[in-house]
């Protein structure tokens, strides 16, 4: 890399690109959290408040056993597949507008 | 047996459990002597030349994740304690989500070898980054106590013979000297092979378990109360509990023994404990999902990625290998309970923690020696679990204390063959250390050691890492205030329980007095987490001062896309700053 002095004007270093960029990257990742800490916290409350529910058998499982002990893997894998694809798309996003800033610039 | 020692300590050994075990661990120092030749640098040593892909990244993870917890560990907790451990593996396999929705790609894109580098880059403070030195070194030690169980667990069930203190001293010796050979290089390529062989032994018995006896549901089906129409009816023989195995209801219901033990033995009524038992559940969720997300070990490898796109797909990798080998270990736990209830009677190194190692021989009553050669299976996979997992610690806390405290505190000065030998004698002394409190946790249930590494690693770095990550206000007294007081909280809790579970100081009747108290020292991650957080907030506001001047340089090289090149951009200025 020929590493000029970095330019502290551009869009990159501005404030603005920095809040937007931490912004839409947090948005993604509290709203995968949020939908796996649901289920997680939620299975416990469901464990104490509807006990005849939980102890139904499916197949010799109690529905508790099954959802804790074997489906909740898949489930996990689904919002993690869901957030890499996105979070991947963001950093491409930011990569795009960057490179279009910087052209748009030294066409001026 | 006979009077002669030796000839006592080989009697009773099964050959083909031997044999199978004998190989693993032949295979595995094997490995770590091969690639001791090829990694000869001091950068190899640390971080394997940062240049590993992600499938056999995602499986050395995988690999080194997978401890005598997960392999034994939660198949003994669901045999003994029933559905409420269940939570163990669930929670071990998921707080990898968080690790990636929140950690995983800033600290890469941060690009730094260790948590410290972390600590001290984040925060331009030499003295954090010893601060962070310690608790490397604090969860480490936590975290090897269970696997030095898990050794002297096996090899006593290998040797019938042998004392718990003779395998743990063994294996810690032998796991030692391999490590202070080889370095992490040989580890990456060891702990992703040993990913794969524990997958093998920990699935292939329990098919060939569930062909034999009946299956996983059916097993578990044993356990509704008899007559009740929901019941599958396929023929299992059970054999009949012992006494102090707790009952079916119990054990098969959310809330069972091991969540309302502190309550039971305050002598309140069933009704009363429901309330301790949830909040033990949540608190113990908390402690693992926070803290696989702040575990330190598992950390440093996020720097073996090429890139921030490599280092998520690596986590999915990761989350998929463990998820699929957390299905088995309790089925493990459902089937000793009606195959094999002896084990309940026992305690210490031949209790529930080896059932994962003796169930399979049963087999051996219908199909001669089938029982025996896949009893030695699961032993060698054991064996792996163990022997990475204790690899792994040993290499970063090997590598705090050459890489840090020798490295940047004692001698900075230091040449790169001065470096190395101190890794050496490093590794020998954490090592020694690990093997002496191995020792002494005999009675200490596995999965319940391995929780508590991850309760105190949750209320240390695990604020520490998502704050610094998300929040620009946060300064450095404002961290090292939160990790150590959410830290240090955790960790007293967590050795007073065991101190006085290992009867050094008998607090029955205090226990039994304040249930309460019991439960949050136990589990403590639920005051300990946001304790940690709220001192974050409150000293990064009052010292708002402090706040590095670079600030919004380092937010943008922790969140910005790598493909903008501002890391180097970053270091050029940073040091040109700093006037070197």
């Amino acid at each position: 890399m020929s590493s000029p002095t970095p330019d502290h004007d551009d869009l990159v270093h501005s404030e603005s690109f920095l809040r937007t960029l931490m912004r839409r990257q947090l948005a993604l990742s509290i709203a995968c959290a949020a939908t796996f800490l649901i289920a997680l916290l939620g299975m416990p409350l469901l464990n104490y408040f509807a006990p005849g529910l939980m102890a139904s058998r499916v197949g010799g499982y109690t529905l508790s056993w099954l959802l804790v002990g074997v489906l909740f893997f898949p489930f996990v894998w689904v919002i993690s597949y869901y957030f890499i694809r996105r979070s991947i798309a963001l950093e491409e996003d930011e990569v795009a507008e960057v490179a279009q800033a910087r052209g748009g610039k030294e066409r001026r | 047996m006979t009077t002669v020692p030796t000839l006592a300590l080989l009697g009773g050994v099964d050959p083909w459990i031997f044999a199978f075990s004998f190989v693993t661990v032949v295979v595995t120092i094997w490995m770590g002597f091969r690639s001791a030749k090829t990694s000869k640098t001091a950068s190899d040593f640390f971080v394997a030349g940062r240049s590993v892909s992600v499938g056999w990244n995602a499986s050395a993870i995988s690999g080194e994740y997978l401890s005598a917890a997960s392999f034994m560990g939660v198949a003994g907790m669901v045999m003994s304690s029933g559905y409420d451990a269940l939570w163990y593996p669930v929670c071990y396999a998921c707080g990898y989500l968080f690790l990636l929705l929140f950690i995983a790609g800033p600290l890469r894109r941060f690009g730094a070898y260790t948590i410290p580098d972390f600590a001290e880059g984040r925060f331009d403070s030499p003295l954090f980054r010893k601060i962070a030195v310690c608790f490397v070194l604090f969860i480490g030690f936590f975290y090897t106590m269970p696997q030095m169980k898990g050794a002297g667990v096996t090899l006593a069930y290998i040797f019938p013979g042998m004392p718990y203190w003779v395998g743990v001293v063994l294996v810690g010796a032998v796991i030692t000297f391999n490590v202070a050979l080889g370095g992490m290089k040989g580890i990456t390529l060891v702990q992703a092979f040993q990913y794969w062989m524990k997958m093998f032994a920990i699935s292939v018995p329990v098919f060939v378990l569930m062909a034999v006896f009946g299956t996983y549901g059916n097993h578990l089906a044993e356990t509704a109360a008899p007559g009740s129409p929901a019941v599958n009816v396929a023929e299992i023989e059970r054999k009949t509990l012992v006494d102090k195995a707790p009952a079916d209801e119990a054990w098969v219901s959310p809330f069972g023994p091991l969540t309302t033990k502190a309550a039971k033995a305050a002598g309140l009524t069933p009704e009363q404990t429901k309330p301790y038992s949830l909040l033990y559940t949540y608190s113990l969720i908390i402690a693992l999902v926070c803290g696989t997300a702040g575990l330190p070990h598992i950390l440093v490898r996020f720097y073996t990625n090429p890139d921030g796109v490599a280092a998520k797909r690596t986590t999915m990798w990761v989350m998929i290998l463990i998820g699929v080998f957390y299905v088995f270990p309790p089925v493990f736990g459902v089937l000793g309970r009606n195959l094999l209830p002896e084990l309940y009677a026992a305690t210490g190194a031949k209790g529930t923690d080896k059932i994962v190692l003796e169930l399979p021989r049963i087999i051996n009553e219908r199909y001669g020696i089938w029982g025996s050669i896949l009893s030695g299976i699961t032993c060698a996979g054991a064996f792996a679990a163990f022997m990475s997992t204790f690899s792994g610690l040993l290499v970063s806390m090997t590598g705090a204390l050459a890489h840090d405290v020798y490295g940047r505190i004692l001698r900075p000065r230091s040449s790169a063959e001065d470096r190395l030998k101190a890794f050496k004698i490093s590794a020998i002394v954490v090592g020694g250390v690990a093997i002496v409190l191995g020792a002494q946790v005999e009675q200490l249930q596995i999965n319940f050691m391995v929780g508590q590494a991850f309760a105190i690693a949750a209320a240390s770095y695990f604020p520490l890492l998502f704050m610094s990550v998300w929040w620009r206000g946060m300064t450095m007294k404002g961290a090292a205030t939160g990790m150590l007081g959410g830290g240090l909280a955790a960790l007293a809790c967590t050795t007073l329980i065991n101190v006085s579970d290992l009867k050094v100081v008998d607090l029955t009747a205090f226990w039994a007095a304040n249930p309460l108290i019991r439960i949050l020292c136990e589990q403590p991650a639920i005051w300990t987490v946001p304790l940690a957080i709220v001192l974050m907030i409150v000293i990064s506001k009052a010292t708002s001062s402090d706040i590095p001047a670079d600030i919004r340089m380092k937010m943008l090289v922790l969140h910005a896309p790598e493909k903008l090149g501002l890391k180097q951009e970053y270091i050029q200025e940073h040091q040109a700053g700093m006037g070197h």
